[in-house]
């Protein structure tokens, strides 16, 4: 634990990459290999099911630091991260521990199973004997969501450094579902492909926004053109008569998607499809909205299925009769997996996300100007001779997303951010005008919005937050309605969750309209008529 | 309370039987001043008092002013009040300042720390009835370790960066922390070089302090020179052309707010080092308790957060709003941009 809380401490201490992952490397030298094992789990948000709720570590962390609970929140929304606040507030004797990180783990496994006098005895006594790091590593590591600074990437990079084994073929045997409580480091990095790859995706490929005019990307016969879904990313993998989905978050999805299972006995064993999943209610493309009401539902209802099914937009094959054909152009896998397509009947749920060809680039963007109504994001671009390849990069493939739709707001009401924005108000809530039955104007939340403000700007906006409160409740403040910020959005529905009646798609801020008073903000009756 | 001693007003605080204000934001006719730094020695007053100490830097920021410098616990009488000045120990010339009138005390503390810096005359506790107190970091989450151990990180950061081959960069204010650093830096590491803002304010202070040499960055400083030595600049030219000088460098920056990693990583710096000049939570529930006060008014910082909690522990506390700028540390950086251009 010791060597793993110094590692984050000399992270903690650098902005430079180099120093990141020449401090990762020097860990991933020098570490016991358990604790090796455990971290790539960790680093890649692979932990240990949270073992004590929230609440009971905030009670217990408020007891231990001799404070009332009120005071504890108030500090926790000002840090704006729990593991954080209680490594600062509980007090410590400093002794610290020998024990590793993977008897940390282990204990965190077995403390889920404990009673809550058990497990708050555990939390304080290690609370009390841990150092700041320690500590702020141990809580970091029951409530979960290790963010650190520390992208997958810079990790793989660093194990690559450090066992001299090639960064794609780290990344691919990362993935999927393995278990750091039974695996050996020698099973998950050294060893070479013995394991069982029945499950592993790929490593998904993905694309940057082009940068300037797309005639700069060559001649567009070089190119194809898709549309861009809005959807889940997604990997189908059909091996051994067992279908599995994962999504690009490196979650195995395959029990939220029933619909898939058609799919065995159909697409023969041995193939990875990339594609994205896409709700199609009423026998049509739906927004991401009705894709929300599928997202996190443990269970999948009968009528929630009939209301909201999914349909798999296949735009790519990475794996053919069980051999990794990622390294084929795209022309050659769109090709196998045309064929494909055209062997499956059509009453399964997989669809083929068109390929497009223009003989100019003024046909490309006349294409584009059709999104919204073909209910995409724009245009995907593809390199006609390019591989699949690992992760972001740039030069194959490119998205071309269609201008946001935009609005004029006034700023209602703010909360302190989190991370690298704590104790600064920079999660506003923006609101429209809207006339009541007595044809009094009055504003309406309509979105939330964090980004699109330059930091100089943020700090500009949180001192006049805090000079111009006038309420609070808990972490939210309301402002005066003084500010108008024009608001930009990927796409707007109709909803029944919004009190305003209307819900956006990654609403953020586009720019701060100071020449405007906020008499001028739009209407939520402007705002609906954004909807198609 | 009909009458207190002293008011807040939209100029500032006002002891109204001596006609005189405390820290005043607002031009006024005599002002005593508690220290140096801008947000409580403003521009404009008819007349100023304040402690010896700290004359040559109100001098230095606000040019030829009436001004007259006191010695710490000799009292003087304005229209009948009695005054005097005591270390508030924040940076060197900063004083609390004790009024007296009709058997009643009062003591407002400007800003203040309770641990003896080695630099600034230390805090000396006053019993009063009424405490005026900054809260800047009034919340449990600030607990501040013991000087000796910051520095000493400080001066191994150094020893490491000196060892990669990189010069050290280290943000502090110039008045107050940037010579806090240099008294506490090990000379014997390397050369102390300074940005202008600092040099100056540290000139006007070598006559008062005991201050290791420090040569000043001007366009003839060569880029070999500066390799593996310490910088101590102000925290506004973090980002700015003049840094660019310093390649290949690491960037620290000592201040109580580097006790979140989340400024730290907002301001993009390499390393903090948690060093303030104000108290910690328990260090203003200490200096409390140490003036026998039963009434406390906030002033500055996590006010309302502060008061509520003094008020669960008993005490009558409530807070005023000012113009001081605890909770709004950040715009500090902004302002002295502009003192340094």
């Amino acid at each position: 634990m010791k060597q793993f809380a110094e590692l984050i401490r000399t992270l903690d201490g650098t902005n430079k990459t180099n120093l990141k992952v020449k401090a990762l490397s020097n860990y991933f030298t020098e570490a016991p290999n358990q604790d090796k094992v455990w971290s790539i789990a960790i680093l890649s948000h692979r932990r240990p099911p949270r073992p004590v709720n929230t609440t009971l570590l905030r009670t217990w962390a408020a007891e231990l630091a001799n404070i009332p609970l009120w005071l504890f929140e108030e500090s926790y929304h000002i840090v704006g991260d729990l593991a954080e606040t209680i490594a600062l507030i509980v007090p410590a004797d400093g002794q610290s521990t020998g024990k590793s990180l993977t008897q940390f783990l282990e204990e965190m496994i077995w403390l889920k199973k404990q009673t809550d006098g058990d497990k708050k005895e555990y939390l304080l006594k290690n609370w009390r004997n841990l150092d700041y790091y320690g500590r702020f590593v141990f809580t970091k590591l029951i409530t979960g969501g290790f963010r650190i600074g520390v992208s997958q990437k810079l990790m793989t990079r660093a194990l690559s450094k450090a066992t001299g084994i090639d960064e794609d073929i780290l990344a691919y045997k990362l993935m999927g579902n393995w278990d750091p409580k039974t695996i050996s480091f020698q099973q998950l990095v050294l060893e070479e492909n013995q394991r069982d790859y029945l499950s592993k995706p790929y490593p998904f490929y993905l694309a940057y926004a082009v940068e300037n005019d797309v005639s700069h990307l060559g001649p567009v016969s070089e190119w194809s053109m898709e549309h861009k879904w809005d959807g889940i990313r997604a990997q189908v993998i059909i091996r051994n008569n067992e279908l599995f989905v994962w999504s690009r978050g490196e979650e195995l999805v395959t029990d939220k998607y029933p619909e898939y299972q058609s799919l065995v006995g159909i697409i023969p064993n041995g193939t990875v499809l990339d594609g994205e999943i896409l709700p199609y209610p009423n026998g049509q493309i739906g927004t991401f909205n009705d894709l929300q009401t599928r997202i996190g539902r443990k269970n999948i209802s009968k009528s929630l299925l009939e209301k909201t099914p999914v349909i798999l937009k296949v735009y790519d094959l990475l794996e053919w009769k069980g051999k990794d054909i990622r390294g084929l152009t795209y022309l050659e896998r769109r090709q196998l997996l045309e064929k494909l397509y055209d062997t499956v009947s059509n009453t399964t749920p997989l669809f083929l996300s068109q390929r497009i060809q223009c003989t100019s680039w003024d046909e490309v963007a006349n294409e584009r100007d059709t999104s919204r109504e073909k209910k995409s994001e724009g245009l995907m671009l593809k390199r006609n001779d390019s591989p699949y390849q690992v992760g972001r990069k740039k030069g194959d493939w490119w998205k071309w997303k269609v201008d946001p739709l935009t609005i004029d707001a006034v700023l209602t009401y703010a909360m302190r951010g989190h991370g690298r924005r704590s104790n600064l108000f920079t999660d506003y809530t923006f609101a429209l005008w809207n006339q009541d039955q007595d044809g009094n104007r009055e504003l309406v939340t309509f979105a939330k919005a964090y980004s699109g403000l330059t930091d100089a700007e943020f700090r500009q906006v949180d001192a006049w937050i805090k000079k111009n409160t006038l309420e609070r409740f808990g972490p939210v403040r309301s402002v005066t309605p003084f500010h108008v910020f024009e608001i930009a959005f990927e796409g707007i529905a109709p909803s029944k969750r919004h009190k305003s009646g209307v819900a956006t798609r990654f609403p953020r801020i586009l720019r701060w309209r100071k020449d405007k008073k906020i008499e001028e903000a739009n209407t939520l009756s402007d705002l609906k008529k954004l909807i198609v | 309370m009909k009458n207190p001693l002293l008011k807040f007003t939209d100029q500032g605080i006002y002891c109204e039987p001596a006609k005189v204000f405390l820290d005043p934001w607002k031009p006024v006719d005599k002002a005593i001043i508690t220290h140096g730094h801008a947000d409580h020695s403003r521009w404009g007053h008819q007349k100023y008092i304040t402690h010896h100490n700290n004359v040559p830097i109100v001098k230095h920021r606000l040019g030829a002013v009436n001004i007259s410098g006191r010695d710490w616990g000799k009292s003087f009488t304005i229209n009948g009040v009695k005054f005097s000045l005591h270390p508030a120990g924040h940076i060197v010339g900063s004083s609390q300042i004790r009024v007296e009138h009709k058997g009643e005390v009062w003591v407002f503390t400007g800003d203040y720390k309770i641990e003896d810096d080695g630099l600034a005359t230390p805090f000396e506790p006053i019993r009063c009835n009424t405490f005026i107190t900054e809260c800047t970091f009034g919340l449990p989450a600030f607990q501040w370790r013991p000087q000796q151990e910051v520095v000493s990180d400080i001066n191994q950061w150094w020893v490491n960066n000196k060892a990669n081959g990189h010069t050290s960069v280290l943000f502090g204010y110039s008045l107050g922390k940037a010579q806090r650093l240099l008294k506490h830096l090990d000379p014997s590491i390397g050369k102390i070089y300074t940005h202008g803002a600092v040099e100056n304010m540290t000139e006007v202070l070598r006559p008062i302090v005991d201050l290791p040499s420090t040569e000043l960055i001007t366009k003839d400083t060569k880029k070999e020179d500066l390799l593996g030595n310490m910088v101590i600049a102000p925290p506004s030219s973090h980002g700015s052309t003049w840094i660019r000088k310093m390649v290949p460098y690491v960037t620290g920056s000592a201040s109580g707010w580097m006790a979140f990693r989340g400024a730290r990583r907002r301001r993009a710096i390499d390393k903090g080092f948690v060093l303030s000049d104000h108290c910690d939570w328990d260090g203003l529930l200490q200096a409390i308790k140490s003036t026998g006060a039963e009434k406390i008014i906030c002033t500055h910082g996590y006010t309302e957060i502060f008061s509520k909690y003094l008020r669960e522990i008993g005490y009558d506390a409530r807070t005023e709003n000012t113009q001081y700028e605890g909770e709004l540390a950040e715009i500090d950086i902004e302002k002295e941009k502009k003192e340094t251009e």
